[in-house]
């Protein structure tokens, strides 16, 4: 089964890194999605830029309205994604477990089942 | 990262927040600071045995509170309040109140914080070090080193503003709308103070000021979150990440300066740029222009070029006419002319700027264009004698050393004749 893992952390944590800290974080993550890849399980991967350059599209009375930002004010900001092919939950579970470690944002991981997958390929 | 960076990255994200909800409480800056430092030497203390707390600005407001009280209870000898070890393992309680208390207070608190820095009798670079210290948590050394002075003036700078401010009185009542607005304008054009701070430069200094850009983006950022709809912060925001982005290709190996149109592109950040950009359209569907949203779209066509040469200057042209209209300035007038000499060519430039000499005559860059206008217009004798007025009015060596070369040009091709060898 797909699984997305769902990253979020506190975005003010996380910008207060200065640049040496964040590569340092992003190349131990990448380290632990590496070896997932070559096992040729890992699915796109995104992290994603600030909420403050979020735009939200609502519709409200049937008219589409857009507004700055992300919809919900939380603490944790959703900050990006993984997908992988799991055999069960607890591979998954051990996946986001590996990302922790070396994530030192504190932050959550949230394990969601995919329900449609449709991976077109764009060039970035 | 150590534990200690993490508690560090955590203390300083929280800062603001915190800070803002002690001067709050407390009135009194020297108060506040004390309380908060208190509560940051408890948190080294207490985190690395107990975790980090799920809110680290509510924890350090909380403790910060009842240590700034205790402090004041001391000094009227009374008993003292219960130890943090005994009310920090109420997270979840202790996070209610602190919420309770402050979250509608939040955005105005740490708005008046940096409000308070920006007061009109401070000189800019006084304002600009006290926010840092109070603001950001630099240590003096640290402001010191980005200004290029000693510590111990740095010290005194910073203590000579904070008694300022304190003599000017704090404004505690929740801002009115207008009001709101003043104070978000001011902090703005303050944290606009801090970047060009950082950024007018040479290569020499560059890596000792380039964390006051890297601040000024820190707390753009912050007062984006707090005023999501604001367009004019969506522009400052963007303009500081889409300037800041060109900073690794803005001086050669030699140190000297690298003109934008030499630039090479691909050493620019391109995930700064991706953020500016997103910005500056985010911003320009309010259809609120502003100065700061004018100069980001104008950084924004710069960025969007992949060349130099794919540069939309009529574009760029037409915004520097309506930021003009805006803030009428001799400066925006000289640099329109640059736009204005690529799209209508260098006279029509040059018959622009000539009328802001006597405004500039004491302006670097004011020399420096008309010196490379006249250049292009064969003009070699006229142009030297522009060069010369540039070279001394340069600020840093590295912006003479590139006036020289153009001199140099002028030489090698003839265009001017050889200076009379001075006397010894």
């Amino acid at each position: 089964m797909l699984y997305a893992i769902l990253c979020y952390a506190s975005e003010d944590v996380v910008s207060s890194w200065n640049k040496a800290q964040d590569d340092e974080v992003m190349a131990n993550l990448l380290n632990v999605q590496d070896k997932y890849a070559k096992a040729g399980r890992l699915g796109p991967v995104a992290r994603l830029l600030p909420t403050t350059a979020a735009t939200t599209l609502r519709k409200v009375k049937g008219e589409a309205i857009v507004i700055d930002g992300p919809f919900a004010e939380t603490k944790e900001q959703f900050l990006g994604f993984y997908t992988l092919e799991c055999a069960d939950l607890d591979e998954a579970v051990e996946f986001a477990r590996e990302l922790s470690e070396v994530n030192p944002s504190g932050g959550s991981y949230e394990i969601r089942p995919v329900s449609v997958f449709n991976p077109t390929k764009v060039a970035v | 990262m150590t534990e200690l960076a993490w508690i560090s990255s955590a203390i300083s994200s929280a800062r603001p927040q915190a800070m803002g909800a002690l001067l709050r409480y407390f009135r009194d800056l020297d108060t506040a600071e004390e309380a908060f430092q208190d509560a940051c030497l408890r948190a080294l203390k207490n985190w690395p045995q107990n975790g980090p707390p799920r809110d680290p600005a509510a924890w350090l407001i909380f403790v910060g509170r009842n240590s700034g009280i205790d402090a004041v209870r001391k000094r009227a000898k009374q008993a003292p309040m219960p130890e943090e070890d005994q009310i920090s393992d109420l997270e979840d309680a202790e996070s209610d109140i602190a919420e309770r208390l402050d979250g509608a207070h939040y955005r105005d608190d740490i708005l008046r914080l940096l409000f308070i820095c920006c007061h009109p009798d401070l000189p800019a670079t006084q304002q600009i070090a006290v926010a840092l210290r109070i603001v950001s948590g630099l240590t003096v050394k640290q402001i010191a080193r980005a200004f290029l002075v000693g510590e111990s003036a740095m010290e005194q700078r910073i203590t000579r503003a904070k008694a300022r401010i304190a003599d000017a009185g704090v404004p505690f009542e929740t801002p009115g709308a207008v009001e709101r607005s003043e104070r978000l304008a001011a902090v703005a054009a303050m944290v606009y103070l801090i970047f060009n701070e950082g950024y007018s430069t040479n290569s020499g200094e560059a890596p000792a000021r380039a964390p006051l850009c890297e601040e000024a983006i820190r707390l753009a950022r912050l007062l984006l979150r707090l005023f999501q709809t604001e367009p004019e912060i969506m522009g400052l925001t963007a303009l500081l990440l889409l300037q800041h982005a060109r900073a690794p290709a803005r001086f050669d190996e030699d140190g000297e300066i690298v003109l934008l149109e030499d630039q090479d592109r691909s050493m620019w950040s391109r995930k700064m740029i991706d953020e500016g950009l997103a910005l500056v359209d985010k911003a320009l569907r309010h259809r609120k222009p502003g100065p700061y949203q004018i100069q980001a779209a104008i950084a924004a066509l710069h960025a969007r070029a992949e060349k130099a040469e794919d540069t939309d200057w009529v574009e760029i042209d037409l915004l520097y006419g309506l930021l003009e209209q805006m803030q009428p300035s001799p400066v925006i007038t000289l640099n329109r002319a640059v736009a204005v000499s690529k799209v209508r060519g260098p006279e029509a430039a040059l018959a622009m700027i000539e009328p802001l000499e006597p405004r500039l005559s004491g302006y670097f860059h004011f020399f420096g264009l008309k010196g490379g206008l006249l250049m292009q217009l064969d003009r070699g004798e006229e142009a030297r004698v522009a060069f010369d007025r540039a070279i001394a009015l340069a600020n840093t060596a590295a912006e003479a050393a590139h006036i020289r070369m153009h001199i140099d040009r002028l030489m090698k091709d003839g265009a001017v004749r050889t200076p009379a060898k001075k006397a010894n």
